[in-house]
C-alpha cells in the first residue's frame, strides 16, 4: 500500500514536470521585448552615487521637460560604447538624465565616470538590481525615454548608437 | 542533389532495421514464433553503416559547398576554410543530431561487440531498449529536422558559419561531448536489461563500470573543451558561467561522477543496488533533458541553437516516454535487497562513497533548480527571474568544504568498517599545517574571509593528502591521481579568484595608461585581409610592475559571410598566470574599448581537469 502511493507520488511529479515543460514550449517567443506602450514609471528610490544622499524619483523626474533613464554598470562592456552618446544627450537643451547604476561597486563606478565623463544629473544606485526589474529592464545597458506626463514612450534595449541618438532628438523636439 | 537523396534513404533504412531490431528481440526472447537464424552484430554494423553513409553524404555537401542543401546553405560559405566546412556539419541543429545517431548506432554495435560473455537474453533487452531510443532519434531527425532538405531555386552562395564557431575547440566539443551523453545511454538501457533479467552481478558491474569510465572520460572532456573555448573566443575571460546550457552538461557529470562511485560499492559488497539502477536513470534522462532544453529554445542563453517548438514537443514527449517506460520497469521489477549485506557501517568505505553520493546529489540539485525553476517560475505564475553565478557560488562553496575533506580520507577507510585512531596525530599535523598556510595566504592578499580560509585548508588538506599517498602503493593509482587533480582545480580556482585583476579603458593609438603598478602601451594598429574574414591587430606593450615588458596582440576579425565581428583575445600563458587581452570595436570612433586582464593560475585549471580525465583513464586499466 506504501509503495503504491510512493509510485502515483513519482507518476505525478514526472506528470506534472511534463506539463510545465509542455506549457513552456508554447510562450516560446517570451524572450523577444516588446514595446512597452502606456507605461508609467513608478516611483522609486534609492541612495545617490556621489552624495550618498537618500534621492527619490519624483524629485528627479520633472513635469517640463524629457526625462532619460540610462540603466548601466561600469563592468558592461556595450555601456562604454554608448557613453559618449549619453554625453550628447546631456547636452540637449530640455533633457533630464538619470543614471541607473546597477549592481556595480561603487568604487568602479565613480572611476569609470571619472574616466569617460559623467552625463548624468543624477544617479540612483541599483545594487541589488531590483530598481531596474521593476523599471521593466531586461539587461543593461538599457534607455527609456520618460514623457511629462510620466509615461515611457520608447525604451532601447542594448547600447544606444548614433540611429538612436538621432531618433531621441527627434521624439524630444 | 543525388548525395542529398543518398542520405536521406539511408536514414529511412536504418530506421527499418531500427524497427525490424526490435521485433527479432522481441521475438527471441519471448515468442519464438520464427527463427531466424542471422547475426544480430551484422545488423547492428549495417545499421551503423547507414548512419556512417548518411553522415559522410553531409560532410561531402559540407565540403563541396553545396547550396541546393538546405543546411548547408544556412551554414556554409564556399570561402570557408575546408576544416570548417568539415566541422560545420555538426555545427548545426540537424547535422548535431545525426551526429548523436551516428554514436549511439556506433556503441550500440561495440557494446555487442565487446559483450561476449553476457546473457544472451540480456544482450537482447539491451539492445530492445538501445533500439527504441535510436528509433526516437530517427523520427526525430526524419521528421521534424531533416538534415537533406532541398533548396530551389538553388542558392548562388551559402549564409556561412557563425564565425564564433569557427574555433578548433568547439569543433571537436560536441562530438566528445556526445560520445559521454550516448555512452550514458548504453547504461541506461542495459541497467534496465540487467534490472529484468535479475542479472545484477560482479559481472555485470565489472561489465557495465567500463562503459561508466568511457562516458565520465569524454563527458569531462567534453565539457572542459566547451569551457576553454568560452575562456579565449567569448572574451569574457572567465571559464564558466554558470549559463543554462552549461549546466545542462554539468548535471549528468554529478550523477555519472556519483554512480560510478556506487559501482565500486555494488562490485566489492553488491549492496545499493537499487540506487546503481536510480543514478543509471536519472544520468541518461538528464542528458536527454539537456537535450531537450538546450534544442527547444525554451531556455534563453549564449548558445543561440534552432528555436522550433515543434521541435521541442518532440523531444519532450519521447524523453517522458523513456522516463516514464523506466519507472514502471523500475517499480515492476526492483526487488528488495537480501538484509544480510544490508548493514553499513558508519564508518567504512561505503559510508565515505554513499557521503560522496549525497554530495554530488545536492550539487545537481543546486544546479537543476537554478537551471529548471526559472522556467516553472514562468509558467505558474509570469514571474521572470534570473538565475545568476552569486546563486550557485553560495549554495555550492560552503558545502566544499566538507566535501574535500572527505574527499581526503574516504578512500582510506577500509570496507565494513574501520576505525578513526590510526594517524590521528599524522593527520591533525597536517590539517594544522594547511590551516596555517591557508591563513599566511589569505593574510598576505589582504582579504579576510573566515570562509575562504576554511576553504583554501580543505583544498590544502586534500592536496597533502593525496600527494602523501602517491607515496603509498597501497591504494588505486587512477583514484589518487584524479582526487589530487581535483584539490588542484579547487587550488587554481581559488587563487585564480584572489589574485586575478582586471583593468579596462578606451584607448587609441600611441595612448599610454597607468594601470596598478603598470603601464600600457597601445601602439598600433594593422590590417590584414585573410580567406574569409578581415583582420585588424593591435599591438600593445605592457610593463608590469617588475618592470618586465612583453607584448601582446590582439585581433578583432570581422567576417564577411555573415557579417560578424569577433574579438580574438591574445592570451599570454605562463604557469603562474595567463595575461589575457581584448579589444573590442566602438562604432565609428577611432577609439577601442581595451580590456587588460591577468588570470592567476588560469592553466592549472585546464591541466587539472587533464590530471581528472587521465585519473579517469588510469582507472579503466585496472581489471
Amino acid at each position: 500500500m506504501k509503495k503504491n502511493i510512493i509510485y502515483l507520488l513519482v507518476f505525478f511529479i514526472f506528470a506534472f514536470i511534463f506539463f510545465i515543460f509542455l506549457n513552456g514550449l508554447n510562450e516560446s517567443k517570451k524572450y523577444i521585448p516588446k514595446q512597452v506602450k502606456k507605461r508609467f514609471v513608478v516611483e522609486f528610490s534609492s541612495k545617490d552615487l556621489l552624495s550618498n544622499k537618500k534621492i527619490f524619483s519624483k524629485d528627479y523626474i520633472s513635469n517640463d521637460k524629457f526625462t532619460v533613464i540610462n540603466i548601466w554598470s561600469s563592468w558592461c562592456v556595450p555601456c562604454r560604447s554608448e557613453h559618449k552618446y549619453l554625453m550628447s544627450i546631456n547636452q540637449l537643451y530640455n533633457v533630464n538624465l538619470i543614471g541607473i547604476n546597477y549592481k556595480d561597486k561603487e568604487d568602479n563606478a565613480k572611476k569609470f565616470l571619472k574616466e569617460f565623463g559623467n552625463p548624468f544629473n543624477i544617479i540612483f544606485i541599483d545594487k541589488n538590481g531590483i530598481l531596474s526589474i521593476e523599471l521593466g529592464a531586461y539587461g543593461v545597458p538599457e534607455t527609456l525615454i520618460v514623457n511629462q506626463k510620466n509615461e515611457v514612450i520608447k525604451k532601447f534595449i542594448g547600447p544606444l548608437n548614433k540611429r538612436n541618438l538621432n531618433e531621441i532628438k527627434k521624439i524630444i523636439n | 542533389m543525388l548525395l542529398s537523396n543518398l542520405g536521406y534513404y539511408s536514414l529511412v533504412l536504418g530506421l527499418i532495421l531500427s524497427i525490424f531490431l526490435i521485433f527479432y528481440s522481441i521475438n527471441e526472447i519471448k515468442y519464438k514464433l520464427f527463427n531466424l537464424k542471422i547475426s544480430l552484430l551484422s545488423i547492428l554494423f549495417l545499421q551503423f553503416f547507414t548512419v556512417l553513409l548518411s553522415f559522410f553524404c553531409l560532410i561531402f555537401l559540407f565540403v563541396y559547398s553545396d547550396f541546393s542543401n538546405q543546411i548547408v546553405y544556412n551554414n556554409s560559405h564556399s570561402s570557408d576554410p575546408l576544416f570548417y566546412k568539415i566541422t560545420g556539419t555538426w555545427g548545426n541543429h540537424e547535422g548535431s543530431l545525426l551526429l548523436w545517431l551516428l554514436v549511439l548506432t556506433l556503441f550500440i554495435f561495440l557494446f555487442n561487440l565487446t559483450s561476449k560473455g553476457q546473457p544472451k537474453r540480456y544482450k537482447l533487452l539491451t539492445i530492445i531498449f538501445q533500439q527504441i531510443i535510436i528509433s526516437g532519434f530517427f523520427l526525430f531527425l526524419l521528421i521534424t529536422s531533416n538534415p537533406f532538405n532541398y533548396l530551389s531555386p538553388i542558392p548562388i552562395e551559402g549564409l556561412g558559419l557563425n564565425p564564433i564557431l569557427q574555433d578548433p575547440a568547439l569543433a571537436i566539443h560536441p562530438p566528445i561531448l556526445y560520445l559521454g551523453y550516448v555512452g550514458s545511454s548504453i547504461i541506461f538501457s542495459s541497467s534496465l536489461a540487467a534490472l529484468i533479467e535479475k542479472n545484477i552481478n560482479r559481472d555485470w558491474t565489472v561489465h557495465i563500470k567500463k562503459w561508466i569510465l568511457y562516458s565520465w572520460i569524454f563527458l569531462t572532456a567534453g565539457i572542459m573543451l566547451g569551457s576553454i573555448w568560452a575562456y579565449y573566443e567569448l572574451g569574457w575571460g572567465g571559464f564558466w558561467f554558470w549559463d543554462p546550457v552549461e549546466n545542462v552538461s554539468l548535471m549528468p557529470w554529478f550523477c555519472l561522477t556519483a554512480l560510478f562511485h556506487t559501482i565500486i560499492v555494488l562490485e566489492k559488497r553488491l549492496i545499493l543496488k537499487s540506487w546503481a539502477l536510480v543514478l543509471a536513470i536519472a544520468t541518461f534522462t538528464l542528458s536527454m533533458n539537456g537535450t531537450f532544453l538546450v534544442r527547444s529554445g525554451i531556455l534563453n542563453s549564449v548558445h543561440t541553437f534552432a528555436n522550433d517548438p515543434e521541435r521541442g514537443i518532440f523531444i519532450l514527449i519521447f524523453l517522458f516516454i523513456l522516463i516514464f517506460l523506466s519507472i514502471i520497469i523500475f517499480f515492476v521489477f526492483q526487488e528488495d535487497e537480501n538484509s544480510i549485506n544490508k548493514n553499513i557501517f558508519w564508518l567504512s568505505k561505503e559510508t565515505s562513497i554513499l557521503v560522496n553520493n549525497w554530495f554530488m546529489m545536492y550539487f545537481l540539485a543546486v544546479v537543476l533548480i537554478g537551471t529548471i525553476y526559472p522556467i516553472f517560475l514562468e509558467v505558474i505564475n509570469d514571474h521572470k527571474i534570473s538565475i545568476g553565478p552569486p546563486f550557485f557560488h553560495k549554495l555550492i562553496i560552503p558545502f566544499l568544504i566538507p566535501f574535500l575533506i572527505f574527499m581526503a580520507f574516504g578512500p582510506k577507510l577500509k570496507w565494513i568498517n574501520d576505525d578513526l585512531k590510526k594517524n590521528k596525530i599524522k593527520n591533525i599535523f597536517i590539517l594544522l599545517i594547511c590551516l596555517l598556510i591557508s591563513f599566511l595566504i589569505i593574510y598576505i592578499k589582504g582579504k579576510s574571509y573566515l570562509i575562504l580560509t576554511i576553504l583554501f585548508t580543505a583544498s590544502f588538506y586534500l592536496f597533502f593528502v593525496t600527494l602523501i599517498d602517491f607515496l603509498n602503493k597501497k591504494y588505486n593509482l587512477g583514484q589518487k591521481i584524479a582526487h589530487f587533480a581535483f584539490s588542484i582545480f579547487v587550488l587554481s580556482i581559488l587563487f585564480n579568484s584572489i589574485y586575478s585583476t582586471e583593468f579596462s579603458a578606451n584607448m587609441k593609438i600611441g595612448d599610454e595608461i597607468k594601470f596598478n603598478n603598470g603601464i600600457i602601451k597601445f601602439e598600433k594598429i594593422e590590417t590584414f585581409k585573410e580567406k574569409n574574414f578581415n583582420s585588424l591587430v593591435g599591438s600593445f606593450s605592457i610593463t608590469d610592475k617588475n618592470n618586465n615588458i612583453f607584448s601582446l596582440e590582439p585581433e578583432i576579425r570581422i567576417y564577411d559571410q555573415p557579417k560578424i565581428v569577433t574579438s580574438e583575445a591574445d592570451i599570454k600563458t605562463t604557469f603562474f598566470s595567463d595575461k589575457f587581452l581584448v579589444i573590442n570595436l566602438i562604432k565609428d570612433d577611432d577609439y577601442f574599448n581595451v580590456r587588460y586582464q591577468i588570470k592567476a593560475f588560469m592553466i592549472w585549471i585546464w591541466i587539472s581537469v587533464s590530471l581528472l580525465i587521465v585519473g579517469g583513464i588510469l582507472s579503466l586499466r585496472k581489471k
